[in-house]
C-alpha cells in the first residue's frame, strides 16, 4: 500500500542498512529540512495563486488568467521578479537587524512544522506537549515582526510593528483557551493522540455548542495573529503603506510575504488538527460500509483537504470583513473574545467530567 | 439589563458577519456575474457602455460633407482650449465671398470628454465617439484636424 508513512519507513531502513545510526539520523534530519523548504516554495505558490483567484471571484472580476494556462504560472512569474530584484538596506537601519528579521520569520514557521501531521504516522517529531509547542513557538513571530519595524528606522514599520505587538499578544490569549477546550476534552497535549480521539467522529461534530464556539473564536484569533485582514494592522498597507515590511524588497519582502503564508497554511492545519480530526477520515456511526469508502481515501488527501478547506475560509473572510481600527481590535479581544471562550472553557470542561458529549 | 445587550450585540455581530459572508459566497460560485472582460482578446465583439465618451469626431457624408458652420461655439464652449477654429474665404457661385472652415483642430491631449462642445454646437457638427485606443508614440499625433481634406458644408446648413 502507497503511503507516506511506509515511504519514511523503507528510506529509514534503507538508510541504517548503509550508514550507522549517527549518520542514518543526521541524514533523515537533513531531508526533512530540505522536504519542509519545499514544502514551503510549493504552498508559497499555491496560496498566493490561490488568494489572488479567491479574491478576484469574490470581487466578481478574474484575476491572474494570462500567464500559463489559466494564468497557473503567474506566481512563478512573481518569484523570479522578486529573485532578481535588489535587496536593499536603507543606511539609516539597524543591518544586523534588519537583515536576520526575515530569516527569523521563516526559522519560525519551520519550527511549527515539526509536530504537524501530514499523514497517517507521518510526522516530524510526535512529542508529547505538541499543542502547547505550538502555542509557544507561534508566538516569537511577533519577534520577528518587531525586530524588522523597529530596526527600519521608519516611523511607519515601527507603527506597524507595535500594533502587531499588541494584536498578537492580545489574540493569543483567545487561541490559547479555544486550543485548550480541545485539550480538555482530549485529556492530551500529544498532536497524534488528539487525532486518535477524533476516529469515532471529529470534535466538530463531537463536541457540539462549546466546540463550535471555540472553533469560531480559534479561526478569529488565529487569523488575527496571521496578521492577515481584517486584522492586518500590522501591514496596514492604506494608512502605513506597508507596516513593518516597507522598507523591505526583493528577497527579502518575499521571505516576509511567504511566512505570511506558511504561518496561514500552519494555523489552518492546526485547526484541522484539533477541530476536523486532522488526517481522520470521515466516519459517520455504524454505517460500516460508508465508513470503509471514506477509509480508501488516503490520509494525506484527508488532511490536506481539510487545511485548505480551513484556508478558504480565512480568505473568505479577508475578501468579505472591512479592516478594524486599532481600538475596535483591542475591544473585540478583551471584550468579546476572551470572556466568551473562558466561559466556553467552563463549559467544556463541564462536559468533558460529565461526559455530555458523544 | 447588561448582560442580555451584551448578547445581542454578539448576535447582532455574528449575523451582519454572516450576511456579508452569504454575499461574497455567492459572487464566488456564480462566475457569470464577473465583469470585467479580458480585452485584448474580445476586441471584435467588445460594446461599449451607451454614455461611453473617447473622442470628438466630425461625420461626414457620403457626398464628403459636414454640417459645421464654423460658428466657434464649441471653441468658445471649451473650457481648456482643445478645439480651434481656423477659417477660410470660399467663393460662393454668385461670386460672393462666404466664410467658411478651413480647418477645425481638434487636440486629444487636451481634452477631457466634457461634452461642452458638442452640446454646444447648434448645427449637430461635431459628436462623440466611442473610440479609445487612442496611445500613440508621438504626441503630435494627438492634434488632429477634423473635417476631411477636401470636405465642404452640406447643402441647407446655414
Amino acid at each position: 500500500m502507497w503511503s507516506f508513512s511506509h515511504i519514511a519507513n523503507e528510506l529509514h531502513e534503507w538508510l541504517s542498512s548503509i550508514f550507522n545510526p549517527t549518520w542514518t539520523l543526521v541524514i533523515e534530519m537533513v531531508l526533512a529540512g530540505v522536504a519542509v523548504i519545499g514544502l514551503f516554495a510549493g504552498l508559497g505558490l499555491v496560496l498566493v495563486l490561490m488568494e489572488r483567484r479567491v479574491a478576484a471571484w469574490i470581487q466578481i472580476r478574474l484575476g491572474p488568467n494570462r500567464v500559463g494556462p489559466q494564468g497557473l504560472l503567474q506566481s512563478l512569474a512573481d518569484t523570479l521578479k522578486l529573485i532578481v530584484k535588489e535587496g536593499l538596506t536603507p543606511n539609516g537601519a539597524d543591518k544586523l537587524l534588519f537583515n536576520i528579521a526575515p530569516f527569523i520569520a521563516m526559522i519560525v514557521a519551520m519550527l511549527l512544522m515539526a509536530p504537524i501531521a501530514f499523514a497517517k504516522d507521518f510526522q516530524l517529531w510526535d512529542m508529547n506537549i505538541g499543542v502547547l509547542y505550538v502555542s509557544a513557538v507561534s508566538s516569537i513571530m511577533v519577534i520577528s515582526i518587531l525586530m524588522a519595524g523597529w530596526s527600519s528606522n521608519n516611523k511607519y514599520s515601527l507603527m506597524g510593528a507595535m500594533r502587531s505587538g499588541a494584536q498578537i499578544v492580545s489574540y493569543e490569549l483567545s487561541a490559547g483557551l479555544s486550543i485548550l477546550t480541545i485539550v480538555v476534552l482530549t485529556g492530551s497535549l500529544q498532536i497524534s493522540d488528539i487525532i486518535h480521539s477524533q476516529a469515532t467522529g471529529w470534535w466538530i461534530f463531537k463536541g457540539h455548542l462549546p466546540v463550535w464556539i471555540a472553533f469560531v473564536t480559534f479561526i478569529i484569533a488565529v487569523t488575527a495573529e496571521t496578521n492577515r485582514a481584517p486584522f492586518d494592522l500590522a501591514e496596514a498597507e492604506s494608512e502605513l503603506t506597508a507596516g513593518f515590511h516597507t522598507e523591505y524588497s526583493g528577497m527579502k519582502f518575499a521571505l516576509f510575504f511567504l511566512a505570511e503564508y506558511i504561518n496561514v497554511f500552519i494555523v489552518c492545519a492546526i485547526g484541522a488538527t484539533l477541530f476536523l480530526g486532522g488526517w481522520m477520515p470521515f466516519h459517520i456511526g455504524n454505517l460500516t460500509d460508508f465508513n470503509r469508502v471514506m477509509d480508501y481515501i488516503p490520509s494525506s488527501i484527508w488532511f490536506f483537504g481539510k487545511t485548505f478547506f480551513m484556508i478558504f475560509l480565512i480568505m473568505w473572510f479577508r475578501w468579505t470583513f472591512p479592516r478594524l481600527r486599532i481600538d475596535q481590535l483591542l475591544n473585540l479581544e478583551w471584550k468579546y473574545l476572551l470572556p466568551i471562550s473562558m466561559i466556553n472553557l467552563l463549559l467544556a470542561t463541564a462536559m468533558a467530567i460529565l461526559g455530555w458529549h458523544f | 439589563m447588561f448582560i442580555i445587550k451584551y448578547i445581542k450585540e454578539v448576535y447582532r455581530g455574528v449575523k451582519s458577519l454572516l450576511v456579508g459572508m452569504k454575499r461574497t459566497l455567492y459572487y464566488f460560485t456564480h462566475h457569470k456575474e464577473i465583469i470585467t472582460q479580458e480585452y485584448p482578446d474580445n476586441r471584435d465583439t467588445l460594446v461599449m457602455a451607451e454614455r461611453f465618451k473617447g473622442e470628438v469626431v466630425m461625420p461626414h457624408n457620403e457626398k464628403n460633407e459636414h454640417r459645421c458652420t464654423g460658428c466657434q461655439a464649441c471653441e468658445l464652449a471649451c473650457p481648456n482650449g482643445t478645439i480651434k477654429v481656423i477659417f477660410k474665404n470660399e467663393l460662393t457661385p454668385e461670386g460672393k465671398k462666404k466664410k467658411a472652415i478651413d480647418k477645425l483642430v481638434y487636440h486629444l491631449e487636451l481634452c477631457t470628454m466634457c461634452n461642452l462642445c458638442v452640446e454646444a454646437c447648434p448645427s449637430d457638427a461635431i459628436k462623440m465617439a466611442q473610440t479609445f485606443e487612442h496611445s500613440v508614440y508621438d504626441r503630435s499625433e494627438l492634434t488632429k484636424i477634423l473635417n476631411n481634406p477636401g470636405s465642404k458644408i452640406m447643402d441647407g446648413v446655414e
